[in-house]
């Protein structure tokens, strides 16, 4: 695999069609600058104030720009909100679409064809493998991502977290609580 | 059905060439050679494909698949320079940078 990738750099720097230093920016940004933190920042943000919950819901590609995070390929963004009565799962039943500006790179799982098939007949064996066992009476709503349209869910507010500022309450927002597959934690625990 | 792998991921990229990979498709896209939804379908086929399980392998070959089809570059002309750089690989001491110069065939 190493000949070959060298292979077509060699060939797409010697057309000028790529920069050598901007694939090494790329990787640096996608390997330590982006990632769940800054999803987690966003839930966080949607928790503790009504007027950015309410912009997420109706245009959540514009709220999350606000805080600086936009897609690289254009594609918009859709926030998901978890409710007593719905659970929202995300899944890319054609390749791997993701919401990177706010997630980072996917995890294995995600980009694994039992997920991809599993998550839409049969979502809630998924969520039991998570160790997630959900009330019989939630309904489970599956979110297929495309190219064009990336979701991010938003986990409930854990209860008994009146008293935690904004910050404390991103370090309880998991990577798997926004793609659906698991909820925030609980205060207290870590 | 089979079950989920949920061991944690260790790290972004398992291997260098995964990430320049990677980097390549986002660098091209930017740029305008293709628009991100042609890239979404022609990594959905390469996935879809025997093997496309190794994820970054589909990567690649998607890329290489588009790049044809965009007449950036031909296959032979990637088999080539492939071949050329695994000479090079075994040509170079270990521990000094590769460099394709070193391709003993490279002035033949």
């Amino acid at each position: 695999m190493t000949a070959r990738v060298r292979a077509l750099e060699t060939i797409l720097v010697g057309k000028g069609l790529v920069d050598p230093a901007a694939i090494d920016a790329i990787v640096e940004t996608y390997e330590t600058k982006t990632g769940p933190r800054n999803g987690a920042h966003v839930v966080a943000k949607a928790w503790t104030d009504p007027g950015f919950a309410a912009w997420l819901k109706t245009d959540a590609t514009a709220a999350i720009a606000s805080l600086g995070y936009t897609g690289r390929q254009g594609e918009h963004m859709r926030a998901v909100f978890n409710t007593e009565s719905v659970h929202n799962l995300v899944v890319c039943t054609l390749c791997s679409c993701y919401p990177w500006s706010v997630l980072g790179l996917p995890p294995v799982w995600y980009k694994s064809p039992p997920y991809r098939s599993r998550a839409v007949m049969d979502p809630r064996s998924v969520l039991a493998e998570f160790g997630l066992g959900l009330p019989a009476d939630t309904s489970i709503r599956v979110w297929d991502s495309t190219a064009e349209l990336r979701y991010l869910v938003i986990p409930q507010r854990p209860v008994g977290t009146d008293d935690l500022d904004a910050e404390a309450l991103a370090a309880l927002v998991t990577r798997d609580s926004m793609i659906g597959t698991g909820l925030a934690r609980s205060a207290g625990k870590s | 059905m089979s079950r989920l792998d949920l061991s944690p991921d260790a790290r972004v990229f398992a291997e260098p060439w995964q990430a320049e990979a990677f980097a390549m498709v986002v660098a091209l896209h930017e740029r305008g050679l293709f628009s991100w939804s042609q890239w979404a379908d022609a990594l959905s086929t390469q996935v879809k494909a025997p093997g496309g399980e190794n994820y970054y392998a589909a990567w690649l070959a998607a890329l290489e698949s588009l790049l044809v089809s965009l007449n950036v570059t031909a296959t032979v002309e990637v088999d080539a320079l492939a071949e050329a750089w695994q000479r090079a690989a075994h040509a170079t001491p270990h521990g000094q940078p590769i460099l394709l110069e070193n391709d003993p065939a490279r002035s033949a």
